[in-house]
């Protein structure tokens, strides 16, 4: 049972009918910040690949033409960041991972994300199968910005946004579940908001 | 990459308020006496969590003000229109309790083990974990190199000032005063640019390593600024606030 802060009545209620799309522990914010450990890379779109890789093999990769000539979605998600920050309503551009991964035989029941600067972040396979996460490179009708994970990121709306790596690059099919960069500072293995697993052990 | 791991389970707890100090007109540092504290790493942050009488709750994460070894403390600056700010830094009192976890994260964390040419760059209150790295370095003896450059709107808006000044020699501190500046100021005037990191930074081939901490833009502009002087960017480290 948390103590009264004495004084404090709060500020920024949620509307009602926004309510039950903020997790626990969150608060809503219309700006879009910005949290990454090192710089932001740069890399020249010709250079850019995205690849499955599978125990150091390369099983299928991507130039970015060839990423941009699959089929992509139009996707409209809510956001949570594990700083506490939740912004509604986000459209974004993308490829299903679905459709990447279904161009490769092999199967593993998790990956590794892969960035650019050595960002690393793991996902159970389930969690970016079934139409829950894609390679997204727009974002609310433009080019996704630099500063927000751009040429592409990751995007896995249903759990806490660090999961969903910015200047990704790849996906690692793994045997066993091992811990990407936050992960490794302490923060959960899985990351659902709604269940607020902000460090480990919650 | 290190691999230090951090697993142990981090659980709410009442800490008592034990002083509140004005550093600025908007900025406050709260020290604080949880009752069970595992001590922490200059650079790390802890959460905040303040509860209202109908059971509402806001959480925050604040960096860490203190020096490893010294009670926990954090300086927060009022946001105009934030809810969580304006509380702490105006309506808290020593004596009161505040509800916290931590510390929390390991990569934005400076240890003196590292003996590289430190290269410390902060914009606004982006100057608080970095405190605590000066703080650190000062009170474990080390003879680590170090710069500050710091870059603040006036100087009546620079935090800590009374104790940058007085590190001495092996920590020097570098102001930039981006408004407005005092008759006969000596510091540097305008936003941190190549041209100020240029003259300020260590140079590349000493190996530095660099932590930034401000505003989105500050730190993408130092950032880069700091790739193109020749820093690797994994000796570019980064902790960013605020919308872009």
């Amino acid at each position: 049972m948390s103590p009264v802060s004495r004084g404090f009545r709060g500020r920024s209620r949620v509307p009602a009918e926004e309510e039950d799309r903020i997790p626990p522990g969150q608060h809503l914010t219309n700006d879009f910040p910005v949290l990454s450990a090192g710089p932001t890379p740069h890399t020249p779109l010709p250079e850019w690949t995205f690849s499955i890789t599978q125990g150091g093999d390369t099983l299928k990769s991507w130039t970015w033409p060839q990423m941009q000539a699959l089929p992509a979605e139009t996707i409209a998600a809510d956001i949570h960041c594990v700083t506490r920050w939740s912004k509604l309503g986000t459209q974004w551009r993308g490829v299903s991972v679905d459709t990447l991964l279904d161009q490769v035989a092999a199967e593993a029941p998790y990956v590794l994300a892969f960035c650019d600067g050595g960002y690393t972040t793991n996902l159970p396979t389930e969690d970016v199968t079934g139409g829950k996460a894609w390679v997204a490179f727009g974002y609310e009708g433009a080019p996704l910005e630099p500063e927000h994970g751009g040429p592409a990121r990751l995007l896995v709306p249903h759990l806490y946004f660090w999961k969903s790596a910015k200047w990704v690059r790849g996906l690692e099919l793994r045997d066993h579940d091992a811990p990407g960069f936050w992960e490794t500072y302490g923060y959960h293995m899985y990351g659902d908001p709604w269940k607020q697993q902000r460090y480990a052990g919650d | 990459m290190e691999t230090t791991a951090v697993r142990r389970r981090l659980t709410w707890q009442v800490a008592a308020v034990t002083s509140i100090a004005r550093e600025t007109p908007s900025v406050v540092t709260i020290e604080l006496q949880p009752p069970d504290w595992p001590g922490h790493r200059a650079g790390q942050h802890l959460d905040v969590r303040l509860t209202a009488e109908d059971g509402y709750s806001a959480e925050r994460s604040y960096s860490i003000a203190s020096a490893p070894g010294e009670p926990p403390a954090i300086t927060v600056e009022r946001l105009e229109n934030g809810e969580v700010s304006p509380y702490l830094t105006g309506e808290l009192r020593a004596g009161d309790q505040l509800e916290l976890r931590g510390p929390i994260g390991g990569y934005f964390v400076w240890e003196p083990a590292n003996d590289s040419p430190l290269m410390l760059i902060a914009g606004g209150s982006g100057v608080v974990p970095l405190r605590s790295m000066l703080r650190h370095r000062l009170r474990t003896g080390s003879d680590v190199p170090a710069r500050l450059l710091y870059s603040s709107r006036t100087l009546p808006d620079v935090i800590y000032r009374g104790e940058l000044d007085h590190y001495g020699d092996g920590a020097r501190v570098i102001y930039t005063l981006t408004r407005s500046q005092p008759p006969g100021w000596t510091g540097y005037a305008g936003r941190v640019n190549a041209a100020t990191l240029a003259q300020t930074a260590w140079p590349a081939s000493q190996r530095p390593l660099a932590f930034v901490c401000g505003p989105t833009r500050f730190v993408e502009t130092v950032a880069q600024n700091l790739i193109a002087l020749g820093y690797p960017p994994d000796r570019v480290k980064t902790e960013r606030f605020g919308g872009t």
